[in-house]
């Protein structure tokens, strides 16, 4: 069992995302610690590409300040070192920044490095599983976890096809478009809940979670777990406009970390029957 | 089947919300454009005559021929309806898109080239349009994006970045997905991920098609080589595709030059868009292929006086050709393309797209490259690109310019 996989085994998993580097290096892994702080099971941590296709407004933002401030694969992973977490990471990127790394193209160099940094998973929105191949072998290889998106237009064979491929956790988008805050949720995510009935991964929800409330909705309906990034990134990208200091934007985050991990024990709570006393 | 990859090229790299409309995209590319199936390369052939203006001519051009010693064949491109080659491939995807029961269109454009195409297609079959274009570019192509919006589409201006052409395929990348199930992205070139590369490519091959037939009728034989600037590439292979099974035909890609060749990594910024000549293999924008990109593969910003051309990538199809051997990949830098502009103007009477201009650049500084008979493909014309050749000749001093100052015969202005 994977630490990945044991994150998912007791109850809930509360999964944020943060830009690594935004707005700086320090910073980040203020923000990043108070997450685990505020109850994280898992952190996907973002490694800053230039052409972040799948990002909404609010994370394009994270990622051009976080490379405006220089940082780069290298960076990330010294990053990664540096933490003091007790939790299991997640490296999301796009493909290119993977293939590009070390000497030769090919993902092999970027996994070693990120296995020898303590990263346990990736996440990789531009790599659909047809093309996953080489990613795959590299993690298999070195004991990652790979884990895909399954959108609400995923059906039929490319929902087995990404079956064959996944571990760790399948990532359920809840609803169509790129990654933002919303202030509702799609039912687009029951829907997408229901055709992944059957698998034997934990199936994490993400897209648009703002709030304790979403999380408890989302949990109550099925999710093994909840991944909220936009949310966090705004607490961190509003810090940043009004030149807070970051220990102040840390309280924020951990406060909010909390507040979702709650929302997701509550949403559990209410849909497993309290065991029955005699 | 039609394959996704060219040696190691191409390929489908985009989230998976978008998998399952390119998967159905390449179904309808499968059965539509290659089987014909309800006749649609028939209306598409009717349509690209009756409303695109095709065939364009393939013109002997007197004055350069005698200038390079060689004969000059120039097709036209410039003379399809919109004045581009664009309209090809935009008029094809169009009518594909409502083939397959779409009724949302949304394009990004550069030099404004291609989003003008796609309004007019789309207002000529009836289909609600959006346009993504750069801020830098709405700035520099002031005249398409009027255009644009006189044929009803709405243009929308991208502001992350440098504000060009990569920026807005980004944003319309991520209209896309938002609508998927309703929308057909018309992408501007042979970039993006497989059924694009080749379906472009088809739709563009009329280019070569009609130019081999006829340059076959006026000059008895094949040519020695065959010319065509190269942003994304569409031209190009346009251009290309039906002479590739020619060994004797030389086929030269021309790129954009910018200021340098040179590249500032720190800065992220390539002063060229010289991704054949300069470019690594990497992944973007759906595709691998050859890229501008430091050496973490962040991808540079590009660099080009000329927006269609001003791009980090290439369609997989020619970094493989060009891997290959059977491609030449040239380029010319912003001064060369500029003195091209000019003399073209005032020696053939034609004025050309910026794009243009660098293959008419590249004659020009190698004409020993030409062989006997040589053909270049006027992709566009240049109207679109007074206001930014005013402003960039002004900052030179370029020998073939008039000067703007200066009126003889007194005018009395
Ligand atoms: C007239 C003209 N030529 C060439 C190009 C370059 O594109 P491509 O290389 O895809 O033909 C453009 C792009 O906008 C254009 O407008």
């Amino acid at each position: 069992m994977s630490r990945i996989d044991e994150a998912f085994a007791d109850g809930p998993a509360f999964v944020p995302y943060l830009a690594v580097g935004d707005p700086d290096y320090e910073s980040s892994k203020a923000y990043v610690e108070a997450l685990a702080r505020g109850g994280a099971d898992v952190i996907e941590l973002g490694l800053p590409f230039s052409e972040p296709v799948a990002e909404g407004p609010t994370i394009q933002g994270a990622v051009t300040r976080a490379l405006d401030a220089g940082m780069t694969p290298e960076k990330f992973f010294e990053f990664v070192e540096e933490l003091d977490v007790d939790v299991p990471l997640v490296c999301m990127t796009y493909y290119n920044l993977i293939y590009q790394f070390g000497d030769n193209p090919g993902p092999r160099p970027f996994v070693e490095r990120a296995a020898a940094a303590g990263i346990e998973g990736f996440v990789v929105p531009d790599l659909p599983a047809e093309e996953a191949d080489p990613l795959r072998e590299a993690c298999d290889d070195l004991g990652l976890d790979l884990v895909f998106i399954v959108a609400p237009t995923t059906e039929g064979e490319r929902l087995q096809r990404i079956m064959d491929q996944v571990s760790g956790y399948v990532y359920v988008q809840a609803r169509l478009g790129v990654t933002g805050a919303r202030d509702d949720v799609s039912d687009q995510t029951d829907e997408a809940l229901a055709r992944l009935e059957e698998w034997g991964v934990p199936k994490a929800v993400g897209f648009g979670i703002k709030t304790g409330e979403h999380a408890e909705r989302i949990v109550e309906g099925g999710a093994d777990g909840i991944i909220v990034g936009s949310a966090l990134v705004d607490i961190v990208a509003e810090g940043h406009g009004e030149g807070r200091p970051a220990e102040d934007v840390a309280a924020d985050l951990e406060a909010k970390a909390r507040e979702l991990k709650e929302g997701a024990e509550s949403g559990y709570a209410q849909r497993v029957p309290e065991p029955e006393h005699t | 089947m039609s394959t996704s990859k060219f040696g190691e090229y191409g390929g489908q790299y985009v989230p998976e919300a978008l998998m399952p409309a390119i998967e159905e995209l390449e179904d309808a590319y499968e059965r539509y454009v290659l089987d014909n199936e309800d006749g649609f390369m028939d209306e598409f052939r009717r349509r690209l005559r009756d409303f695109g203006g095709r065939p364009t001519p393939l013109q002997h051009a007197e004055q350069l021929s005698e200038r390079y010693d060689a004969e000059v064949y120039l097709k036209r491109e410039d003379l399809v309806h919109g004045g581009a080659h664009k309209l090809n491939n935009a008029l094809g995807q169009v009518l594909l898109a409502k083939y397959m029961g779409k009724d949302r269109i949304v394009a990004e454009t550069g030099a404004g080239q291609h989003g003008t195409a796609t309004a007019m297609a789309a207002a000529h079959l009836g289909m609600p349009c959006e346009i993504y274009m750069g801020e830098r570019d709405i700035n520099r192509q002031r005249p398409n994006v009027f255009r644009m919006r006189l044929n009803g589409a709405e243009v929308n201006t991208v502001t992350v970045g440098r504000g060009t052409l990569k920026e807005a395929i980004n944003e319309t990348m991520r209209d896309w997905a938002t609508n998927v199930e309703d929308t057909h992205y018309v992408i501007g070139s042979i970039v993006g991920p497989h059924p694009f590369p080749v379906m472009v490519r088809d739709f563009q091959s009329v280019i070569s098609e009609e130019a081999r037939e006829q340059i076959r009728e006026r000059a008895g034989r094949l040519p020695d080589s065959v010319l065509a600037c190269a942003g994304g590439g569409s031209n190009t292979m346009g251009a290309f595709h039906e002479f590739v099974g020619d060994e004797e035909v030389d086929l030269y890609a021309v790129e954009a030059g910018g200021s340098s060749l040179e590249v500032d990594e720190k800065e992220g910024v390539a002063p060229n868009s010289a991704s054949l000549s300069t470019g690594d293999e990497g992944v973007l924008h759906g595709a691998r292929t050859k890229l501008l990109q430091d050496s973490d593969g962040q991808i540079m910003e590009s660099h080009s006086v000329s927006s269609g051309l001003d791009y980090a990538g290439v369609g997989p199809e020619l970094a493989h050709l060009v891997d290959e051997g059977r491609v030449t990949p040239v380029n010319v830098d912003d001064e060369g393309a500029l003195e091209a502009f000019h003399r073209l103007s005032q020696e053939e009477g034609i004025i050309p797209a910026l794009e243009t201009a660098h293959a008419f650049g590249f004659a020009h500084e190698n004409p020993e490259k030409l062989g006997d008979v040589t053909v270049i493909n006027v992709s566009g014309r240049g109207d679109k690109d007074l206001e930014s050749v005013i402003e960039e000749s002004a900052k030179r001093d370029l020998e073939a310019a008039p000067d703007m100052d200066v009126f003889e015969g007194g005018a009395g202005l």
